[in-house]
């Protein structure tokens, strides 16, 4: 595939792990912040191949993995009411809420529906005039444009059935967050480059400034990540704490500003609560007051819950790179994708579902 | 297709009536059945097998229920699939499939023109590996109880090739017969929710011509597992487990198109698990591999080694090992 194979070239990749291990003088500590990264650095191996001194931290960037529980339960709430489809990225199936899963929900006659895009589940709204629709709308800016869409077209078209129930978020108030917390031990991120890609990365150069820490956008291929790992390192080893775009094949400093004209039309900074970091201001986006009538919340008068402790899951910890998930004394044991006790063993961006597809100690599998 | 041309005019779709085993049972089988798969033993509750088996020989059995969606795909429909499913584990048993039964499971309001469609394409398929439809049934649910049309398909056959996972050796070669992936991948292009433009279609195909290819090598085959559900990194998961041996295997040499890379990278699947409906692995001594490559066609690949050890242990394009575990649930697309 072009485009895509020249950044796993092994021989390339070789060239820039020595120019790495050159860098290198001391021990130094990143976070990539997206889960679609962990990923791939684990798949590849890479956190295997850079020099010792480098300790990778998985970051929070991963929709499934930071929705609350409660907003899994309100999912849940809302799929088992007559009249209701609930609407779903697929990945959302199998998250635990505090009793059950949408899968399990689903098997009980509740109906809920996967789809690719909202503006899919609009389309089933359409097609049910009869039922309302709700679509379950978790996601970092990279989906949160298609929820906007289907807002404005659902408004242009009159179509009265279908809603959001919303839990979005954005990258760089987590990012300040854990920069900002008294046990930080990252020291350079690496950010999340499709974010970036709708988001541009002006809003990184502040953040960069203010917490005195190197923020490399990086993509999402091998060598993407090792040219990001590389900059970041050459930053850290050169006492700078500066943006740098090493996704520039898709990146621009501004961003796809259609796209951020269309998020602020629709959406509003508000407060969120993220598993694992807790509630952080102006993190999230909900509706503006003029598209209300699309919050389901608003809609089906849902009151807010309190915030359900996450039991016996590590996730948090995990989440904000306290806790590596071997290191976890549930995982492969008590938690596996079987029957995972928390987000991160479902999704596929999740970081301990990522060990263990890719990491397993040969123990596990032979239990 | 057959010269019987179904009164579709008469009834458009099937209803219950037709479930209630009276006259219009009767006509539907007539219309529909009968006239599709001219081999089936209409007259009686059972069908007289022709296999011939000789002192020496043994037969292989195996069933499988069908319940894909969308009911046609690219490259196949799902008669054509349960056609070939059961006869690609016979051949998988070493068995050349000889009869079969099927089994219908219609809903209410499906339509009589897509069910003689699937019955024709089923009879054509069994035809092209020289199996017989012998024997069948036919249900129909209330609507809403079914999605369109269910399959069971039964087969049995002669043992040609002794090959199981009991015979399976630490040095063995592990080939794989194609490039994998098609079937998952063009089901998952195919579904309604999602409206890809991909030229792939399903590999859905018998696999007993390459066995029957492979018999003169039979002494060097020692198993036979057909990639389904689940996938290679599946198939090669039970391999482990049956034999007590590790499977060990170099990613970089598992045969994907571009296709089917593109679709994967698309929607964050991994083609190692995703489905096949027309691909083997071939476990065969190492002297026998050259040849095993030759019989088959330009696609198939040596892709690793039988080892002393358990599981499976997959090199990547870096050189570092993963371990695969067996697909847990079903893949589901990721968010972004």
């Amino acid at each position: 595939m072009q485009y895509l194979d020249e950044f796993r070239d092994p021989l390339l990749a070789r060239v820039v792990l020595d120019r790495i291990a050159e860098l290198v003088s001391r021990p130094w500590v990143l976070m990539e912040v997206c889960g679609g990264q962990t990923h791939s650095l684990i798949r590849y191996g890479i956190d295997q191949l850079i020099p010792p001194e480098i300790e990778l931290i998985h970051g929070p960037g991963c929709p499934v993995c930071v929705t609350p529980i409660e907003c899994v339960d309100e999912a849940i709430m809302l799929a088992s009411q007559d009249g209701i489809i609930l609407t779903t990225f697929a990945d959302m199936l199998r998250v635990p809420g505090s009793k059950t899963d949408l899968l399990a929900t689903r098997a009980g006659a509740a109906e809920v529906r996967t789809v690719y895009s909202p503006l899919d589940a609009l389309k089933i709204a359409q097609e049910n005039p009869e039922r309302q629709v709700v679509f379950f709308a978790v996601g970092f800016e990279t989906t949160v444009t298609a929820n906007a869409m289907s807002v404005l077209q659902a408004e242009a078209q009159g179509v009265d059935n279908f809603s959001l129930l919303l839990s979005q978020v954005t990258v760089p108030p987590a990012i300040a967050a854990i920069a900002g917390s008294p046990d930080n031990r990252v020291q350079a991120f690496l950010a999340a480059g499709h974010v970036c890609t709708v988001m541009g990365y002006w809003q990184y150069e502040t953040l960069a400034n203010q917490l005195g820490v190197p923020i490399v956008i990086a993509g999402f291929e091998p060598l993407d990540l090792l040219l990001a790992i590389e900059a970041a390192i050459r930053q850290l080893e050169q006492a700078q704490a500066q943006v740098e775009n090493q996704y520039s094949r898709c990146v621009s400093l501004q961003g796809n500003i259609r796209a951020q004209q269309l998020i602020r039309q629709v959406f509003r900074e508000a407060g969120q609560t993220w598993r694992g970091l807790g509630e952080l201001a102006a993190s999230g986006l909900v509706l503006q007051a003029d598209y209300i009538k699309f919050d389901a919340r608003w809609r089906f008068k849902l009151t807010p819950k309190p915030a359900v402790p996450t039991q016996e899951c590590r996730a948090g910890e995990v989440l904000t790179g306290r806790l590596k998930p071997v290191d976890c004394p549930h995982f492969g044991n008590r938690c596996n994708p079987q029957s995972p006790m928390g987000a991160t063993m479902v999704s596929a961006e999740g970081a301990c579902a990522a060990y263990f597809n890719y990491r397993q100690p040969a123990d596990v599998i032979s239990a | 297709m057959p010269d019987c041309r179904f009164p579709f005019e008469k009834y458009p779709v099937v209803t219950l009536a037709h479930g209630a085993g009276g006259r219009f049972t009767q006509q539907l089988i007539d219309d529909v059945f009968t006239a599709a798969l001219t081999e089936v033993q209409k007259d009686h509750d059972g069908a007289l097998l022709r296999l011939e088996v000789g002192a020496s020989e043994r037969l292989v059995m195996s069933t499988d229920s069908y319940v894909v969606k969308p009911l046609f795909f690219p490259g196949g429909n799902i008669a054509s699939l349960a056609v070939t499913g059961t006869c690609n584990d016979l051949a998988m048993c070493g068995a050349e499939p000889g009869e079969l039964s099927c089994a219908w499971i219609i809903e209410e309001g499906f339509a009589t023109e897509s069910l003689y469609r699937l019955a024709v394409s089923m009879a054509e398929t069994a035809a092209e590996v020289g199996a017989r439809l012998v024997t069948g049934d036919t249900k129909v649910v209330e609507r809403g109880h079914g999605d369109g049309v269910y399959l069971n398909v039964t087969g049995v056959g002669v043992r040609r090739l002794v090959c199981e996972p009991g015979l399976i050796r630490a040095g063995d070669s592990i080939i794989v017969s194609g490039d994998i992936g098609r079937h998952g991948c063009a089901i998952m292009t195919q579904r309604q929710d999602l409206q890809l433009q991909s030229p792939l279609a399903s590999d859905c195909a018998h696999l007993w011509p390459q066995v029957e290819d492979l018999l003169p090598l039979s002494e060097n085959i020692h198993c036979l597992r057909d990639l389904t559900r689940g996938g290679l990194a599946t198939a090669l998961s039970e391999l482990s487990q049956s034999s007590k041996l590790q499977m060990t295997i170099e990613t970089e040499r598992v045969p994907v198109s571009e296709s089917v890379s593109s679709v994967c990278e698309l929607l964050g699947l991994d083609p190692l698990y995703t489905a096949n409906e027309g691909r083997m692995v071939i476990l065969c001594s190492p002297q026998a591999e050259t040849e095993v490559l030759r019989i088959l066609d330009s696609g198939a690949a040596v892709i690793g080694r039988v080892e002393e050890g358990q599981g499976i242990v997959a090199t990547g394009a870096f050189g570092v090992d993963r371990v695969l575990d067996r697909l847990s649930g079903e893949q589901l697309p990721r968010i972004c």
